[in-house]
């Protein structure tokens, strides 16, 4: 691997892990969408604080930028609030407006330079190692890297100080009041994070995937977890898996970095949502299968049970008789009872089913329940 | 009905005065004064709409009072927070959410630990000892979508005992819950009586409330009525409170129901 192929993944991993650990609480929290908003309407936030700073690396455009999130937050919920406007409604009013005003800024005063709504839409990683953070006249590596890696330094440090506070604010917001934790300021404050992060990664990534890498990863987490913890850990493994994989993607077709990233958030939530061991569509319709001949069997047991000594058993418990009594087609009446004879439950006298202490004591218990 | 235990005068557990609350311009609670002496287990009952949930929410001041006051103990809440425990509506958080049942129950000691403070090895204790007084401490590692109904409530009242309070509001605690877990949780609550804490219940059953509670509060946006229950749970102010339909005294049989939790 070359330099610039190391800091690519570097820089794309950062992002992504940025990107997930909020998102997390996102989705808890029913907000997935807040984050489409709020990663467009920045565009504002950066299109003035370029005016102003003329430089797109700087703290102080990500600063101002995050101001237009919080912003975004803000109105959306004041015209929630007003009860005329529903809160889907209300986000579909209030960032498009800040995103086409960001767009009008931009294309007007700033179409010579970096800046363009294709970076915006898009970004673009394979730039990120041109521009070299030098200090003292020493290149110590690409400036995004720093950007992101503070970013993300700064959303560790936020959820491991207000880990508590963020996860029973998240469960119970009423409980969260009445302790004194106030849940509207640990809104704002995951909202100023969720900002700054799409900032951050909007340079990276653009503003239309950011919403990919703030979701996916903690969706496809949320699937093969039960722990919050675990799924803050989860996710951001699978953001730089998704990173890293998207990278080489990119590479070996010749593709946008940003794109193939977001591709591959897609692929991973879909695997997931098949192959997750428990949860996963795959083992869910192969535990539903397995039910069925458990039950069955059990069905079965009981019905040779119930006729076991009486007269007429001959008949009852006779092979060709379970078509007729429990509506099974031959095939699956063969098959059950085959399971059964392997398991120990039954016994055979040529076309006569019989009961063997063990699927006795099975049918016994089965009634019982 | 249990006096003040050894406080000078008859200072109330909870005083809420003039309390006026308005969703837009919709009064949901008008003028109620009510005033609940320490040691008594009070029902709050109304119809649907009577603005009961909004009572408790307004004490804990969750909600915005237009007007009125509401103190604990003669202070009001914000100073008072740690002597109030509080038992949301079951069905007010979302039970997917990925945690355990002990970590539900630890939650409510963070109001003890404050900003930063991280819960160890006394607030596991604190939980696990809340988890068997309330039947559940095989359940304490169980991740919380496997509960039924009455376990999520058990859950709940584990972590309001954990918050080791003195007065405790409850917002229908005996909503969707089995026969069983409703006798554990009346037992519970006489416990807690015995023990001097004062409880607050919103209550939707008014054949239990003479069986259950010493005190009840009859709720309609005003207040109709609030004190012992020999005193207020009369005819009259049922049917003040309910507009006329109810014949529970006369007929000391409910034919209606109203076992509808409120939206």
């Amino acid at each position: 691997m070359t330099a610039p192929q190391i800091e690519i993944q570097l820089i794309a991993s950062a992002v992504a892990v940025s990107c997930a650990l909020p998102g997390c609480f996102l989705i808890l929290r029913r907000m997935a969408m807040m984050s489409d908003a709020i990663s467009h309407s920045i565009l504002v936030g950066i299109a003035v604080g370029f005016f102003l700073i003329r430089d797109l690396a700087s703290p102080l455009l990500v600063l101002s930028a995050a101001l237009t999130g919080v912003l975004t937050v803000s109105l959306v919920e004041l015209l929630t609030r007003t009860k005329r406007v529903r809160e889907d409604a209300a986000i579909g009013l209030i960032f498009p407006a800040l995103f086409s005003i960001g767009v009008i800024l931009i294309s007007r005063y700033a179409g010579d330079v970096h800046l363009d709504v294709d970076a915006v839409l898009l970004g673009e990683l394979a730039f990120a190692p041109f521009n070299r953070l030098v200090v003292l006249g020493v290149d110590i590596g690409p400036k995004g890297l720093y950007l992101m890696a503070g970013i993300l330094l700064l959303n560790l440090l936020f959820i491991l100080a207000f880990y508590k506070e963020l996860k029973l604010a998240t469960f119970d917001a009423g409980l969260a009041g009445a302790l004194g934790f106030s849940p509207v300021a640990i809104h704002y404050g995951l909202m100023t994070i969720v900002s700054i992060t799409a900032v951050g990664a909007f340079d990276a990534v653009g503003s239309v995937l950011v919403v990919a890498l703030m979701i996916a990863p903690p969706a496809t987490a949320y699937l093969i977890t039960d722990r919050l913890s675990s799924l803050l850990a989860a996710s951001s493994l699978i953001g730089v898996i998704c990173a890293v994989s998207g990278y080489w993607v990119a590479h070996a077709l010749d593709v946008s970095i940003a794109g193939s990233m977001a591709s591959m958030t897609g692929v991973f939530f879909v695997a997931t949502f098949l192959a997750a061991p428990d949860r996963g569509l795959v083992s869910i319709v192969l535990r539903r299968a397995r039910q069925r001949v458990e039950f069955a069997q059990t069905m079965l047991l009981v019905h040779l049970y119930n006729h076991e000594g009486l007269p007429g058993v001959e008949r009852e418990n006779h092979m060709d008789h379970l078509g007729e009594h429990l509506r099974w087609e031959p095939d699956f009446a063969g098959r059950i009872v085959g399971a059964a004879e392997r398991k120990g439950s039954i016994s055979r006298d040529g076309a006569l089913l019989l009961l063997t202490e063990r699927g006795r004591e099975t049918a016994r218990q089965a009634m019982v329940m | 009905m249990t006096g003040p235990r050894g406080m000078a005068g008859a200072e109330s557990a909870i005083r809420v005065e003039d309390l006026t609350v308005a969703y837009g311009e919709k009064p949901v609670l008008w003028d109620v004064d009510m005033a609940v002496p320490p040691g008594v287990l009070m029902a709050v009952i109304g119809p649907n709409g009577a603005g009961k949930t909004t009572l408790i929410k307004a004490i804990m001041g969750l909600v915005r009072p237009v007007a009125g006051y509401v103190s604990i103990f003669g202070k009001p809440y914000l100073s008072q927070r740690r002597l109030v425990g509080y038992v949301p509506q079951r069905n007010s958080v979302d039970w997917d959410f990925p945690t355990s049942v002990l970590d539900v129950v630890m939650m409510g000691r963070y109001g003890v630990l404050g900003w930063f403070g991280r819960p160890g090895r006394a607030e596991r204790k604190a939980a696990m000892e809340a988890l068997t007084k309330v039947g559940m401490a095989d359940l304490a590692g169980r991740q919380i979508s496997q509960l039924s109904g009455g376990q999520q409530q058990r859950v709940f009242l584990a972590r309001a005992l954990v918050q080791d309070a003195r007065v405790y509001l409850m917002d229908e605690p005996f909503q969707g819950v089995d026969a069983t877990t409703e006798r554990a949780i009346v037992t519970l609550l006489k416990e807690m009586r015995s023990e001097g804490k004062t409880v607050l219940v919103v209550h939707h059953d008014l054949q239990t409330v003479p069986e259950y509670f010493d005190w009840v509060t009859l709720l309609n946006v005003r207040c109709v009525a609030s004190g012992p229950v020999e005193k207020a749970f009369i005819d009259r102010n049922l049917r003040l409170t309910y507009g006329g339909r109810v014949s529970y005294l006369t007929h000391h049989a409910a034919e209606e129901t109203f076992g509808h939790p409120e939206e």
